[in-house]
């Protein structure tokens, strides 16, 4: 065959195909692909629904907890009553309990009452059901703060009862009170008229945001506020710990450890460590911290060290996972020019490094902030935070609660009331949760060298 | 440059810079480098060229222990520079780094400035007293490299954002920064192309007259352009080693003829 003939184009036997035509191969491959494009977007879809369903159901369950119902009452702070000894000594003061001070206000709150045109036959002391069993307390506490108040007739914005507020916020209903002893329907019709009258309003509660736990029976005066400095005192212990020690030990495995049997092993154990469950990292903590440290039960510090614990082999992974994909090149251009091993890996190659590393350690950051399992096993869960912690050192040591643990706590008592307020907790930390995660994209656009 | 040129090319008698006797390399169990005796000479430019694989590279990363960061890897024999054994056990290698500089086969730029780039080494080895010191160094370098005057604008500007070329001689003027005695080059001109590779060229021809330079090339004609001296490679072991005039014109190992000629490779 000549160069010729090779240059003319053979007759073919079969029709010329088409490009315009599709042929039935092709067809099918487009088929399966728009169908595994329609799986893609199904996937999402549903994705996208569930968390909408979930922050509606948070928000929507939540933010009740954020307003509370109080009584504005006047009170009469009798010198017979609150200071019998008539020297205005608060430590003389504080001899009269708070069961002195509740004859006070419930003759208080009835004149209250009758003065809004109400007649009822109730005693005081039963009318007073509609009041928080803390507002003997918050009254006794304002007295002992300011004693000059004794003898004079102070307005005091006392908080309703839970199931005030519950019937307020639409949680407690006429028929549902025939079955509960706490509250009858004719304290309802009280309130109805007392809230047109202004004295029964529902406001922003920051007490809930900033304040302490309360015992089970007294929900409306639980806030997270003391948990939350838990959480805070925990979050520096694992910060200050974790992030030193685990970018050490990435650094070490991975730029200076010779690669043999036993770097293999720790590497293995390392990844098999971040997939184990956290509560036995709390039972490690329990065994190893408090009762062979003898630390503290219930400190923030000690669960900030079972959360370092939990959260190394996150940052380990993340910052070996970072260092690596530093190039290699960069590596030689340093060692070429006479740096020794470390100055290449601390010059070079750890600020390259850097956005990743601080992108894991905040997700660890994030993920420890969130748990609640290891927790309970050194004693922070079922622990009532009630008081801030007395300074620094008591922040560490003092035995606290954690944001988590509160929610769950919230969430195991039997007052219905609880459970809007554990909805409203989860919205405080999922807040916090996604500041930090905000956070970590700024500071990986931040450091991130695009050249 | 026509082949005419290379038997006129004149090689001095220069003093002996690097003497490698009876190196061995191992990759693990894989036998890397045989029996290799090279002297290279001071003010010279020496080519290693070869086939691929035949390792030429390995012996060449041997010069400045670039080796020890490969865990795998082992040296036998000795190599000598000045007279000293740069394998010895009092010999550290971070210094000797110091005194055989590396060009890489990649441009590598920090990602620094420019002037960054050129003042790391001369800082770390301490060779600036104060900013001015530094301030000539990094001209003088940036001026050995061939790219002062298209760089002397922008100082600050990120290394990285330099062209291909700009960017090796760039490494080249880093790797002269730190006054080596010996310079290296893995493949410097492989990823660039014609117009920069002629630059970088140009600049190895200009660098001879302060170092000894030692170059592994793919291009036998880069080769012939730039070296005095050529050392041929093949499976591990070095099969000639001359004058580069000599091995391409007048070789005495058929393989070395078959290779310039095309045949194996």
């Amino acid at each position: 065959m000549s160069l010729a003939d090779a240059n003319t184009p053979a007759p073919s036997a079969a029709p010329k195909s088409s490009i315009l035509t599709t042929d039935a191969r092709t067809k099918k491959r487009n088929r399966a692909e728009a169908r595994f494009k329609a799986y893609g977007i199904g996937a999402i879809v549903l994705g996208l629904a569930f968390l909408a369903a979930l922050l509606v159901s948070i928000i929507g369950n939540g933010i009740p907890a954020y307003t509370q119902t109080f009584v504005t009452v006047p009170v009469y702070l009798d010198p017979a009553v609150v200071d019998k000894q008539g020297n205005r000594d608060p430590a003389e003061m504080a001899k009269t309990t708070t069961f002195g001070y509740a004859p006070l206000i419930q003759n208080a709150f009835a004149t209250e009452v009758s003065q809004n045109g109400i007649t009822t036959d109730m005693a005081p002391k039963k009318l007073a059901d509609i009041l928080s069993a803390s507002a003997t307390g918050q009254v006794r506490q304002t007295v002992l703060d300011d004693p000059e108040l004794v003898g004079q007739t102070v307005e005091f914005r006392l908080l309703a009862s839970s199931r005030v507020d519950g019937y307020l916020k639409g949680r407690v209903t006429r028929e549902a009170l025939a079955r509960d002893k706490n509250l009858d329907a004719a304290h309802l019709d009280i309130i109805d008229t007392l809230r047109t009258a202004g004295v029964v309003n529902r406001t922003w509660n920051w007490d809930f945001i900033f304040g302490a736990d309360a015992s089970e029976s007294r929900p409306e005066q639980a806030g997270i506020g003391v948990s939350m400095v838990g959480s805070l005192f925990m979050m520096l212990v694992v910060l200050v710990l974790s992030l030193p020690i685990g970018v050490a030990t990435s650094i070490y495995l991975e730029e200076f450890a010779p690669k043999n049997r036993w770097t293999d092993i720790i590497e293995v154990n390392i990844s098999n460590l971040a997939a184990v469950p956290s509560i036995v990292f709390g039972i490690l903590g329990l065994a190893v911290f408090i009762q062979f440290g003898h630390l503290p039960k219930s400190a923030p510090l000690v669960g900030g060290l079972v959360l370092t614990l939990m959260t190394l082999p996150t940052i380990i992974i993340s910052t070996r996972a970072a260092l690596s994909a530093v190039p290699p090149s960069i590596r030689d251009a340093a060692l070429g020019i006479g740096a020794s091993k470390m100055q290449s890996v601390f010059h070079h190659v750890l600020p390259l490094a850097m956005p990743g590393i601080l992108t894991g350690t905040i997700i660890g950051l994030a993920q420890a902030l969130g748990e609640t399992a290891p927790l309970l096993l050194i004693g922070m869960v079922g622990y009532i935070a009630s008081n801030m912690p007395d300074g620094i050192a008591a922040g560490f040591m003092a035995p606290n609660s954690a944001m988590p643990a509160q929610i769950y706590e919230w969430a195991k008592r039997a007052d219905p009331a609880y459970y809007e307020r554990a909805w409203g907790g989860i919205i405080i930390l999922l807040l916090f949760l996604m500041t930090m995660n905000i956070i970590a994209v700024i500071l990986r656009r931040r450091f991130e060298r695009r050249w | 440059m026509n082949d005419m040129r290379l038997t006129k090319q004149d090689v001095d008698m220069q003093d002996v810079k690097i003497s490698a006797k009876g190196v061995q390399v191992f990759y693990g169990d894989t036998h890397a480098i045989k029996d290799v005796d090279v002297e290279i000479k001071d003010k010279t430019v020496t080519a290693f060229i070869g086939p691929s694989g035949c390792g030429k590279s390995t012996f060449l990363r041997c010069l400045n222990r670039m080796n020890d960061t490969i865990d795998i890897c082992r040296v036998e024999g000795s190599i000598q520079l000045d007279g000293e054994n740069i394998y010895d056990k009092r010999v550290d290698p971070v210094q000797l780094r110091a005194k055989v500089g590396m060009v890489f086969q990649k441009p590598n730029p920090f990602p620094k400035s420019i002037y960054d780039n050129i003042a790391y080494g001369p800082r770390i080895h301490g060779l600036a007293k104060n900013k001015a010191d530094l301030d000539e160094i990094v001209e003088k370098s940036l001026r050995r490299g061939a790219i002062w005057n298209e760089v002397k604008d922008r100082l600050h500007a990120p290394g990285t954002g330099l062209s291909g070329g700009q960017q090796q001689r760039l490494c080249i003027a880093r790797a002269v920064a730190t006054e080596p005695e010996v310079l290296l080059m893995d493949e410097p001109c492989s990823a660039l192309d014609p117009i920069a590779t002629a630059q970088v060229e140009e600049l190895i021809d200009e660098l001879r007259a302060n170092y000894s330079v030692v170059i592994v090339t793919h291009s036998m004609q880069q080769a012939a352009r730039v070296s005095q001296r050529t050392a041929f490679f093949h499976l591990g072991n070095l099969v000639e080693y001359g004058e580069t005039g000599t091995i391409f014109t007048n070789p005495t190992d058929p393989r070395t003829e078959s290779y310039i000629t095309g045949r194996i490779g």
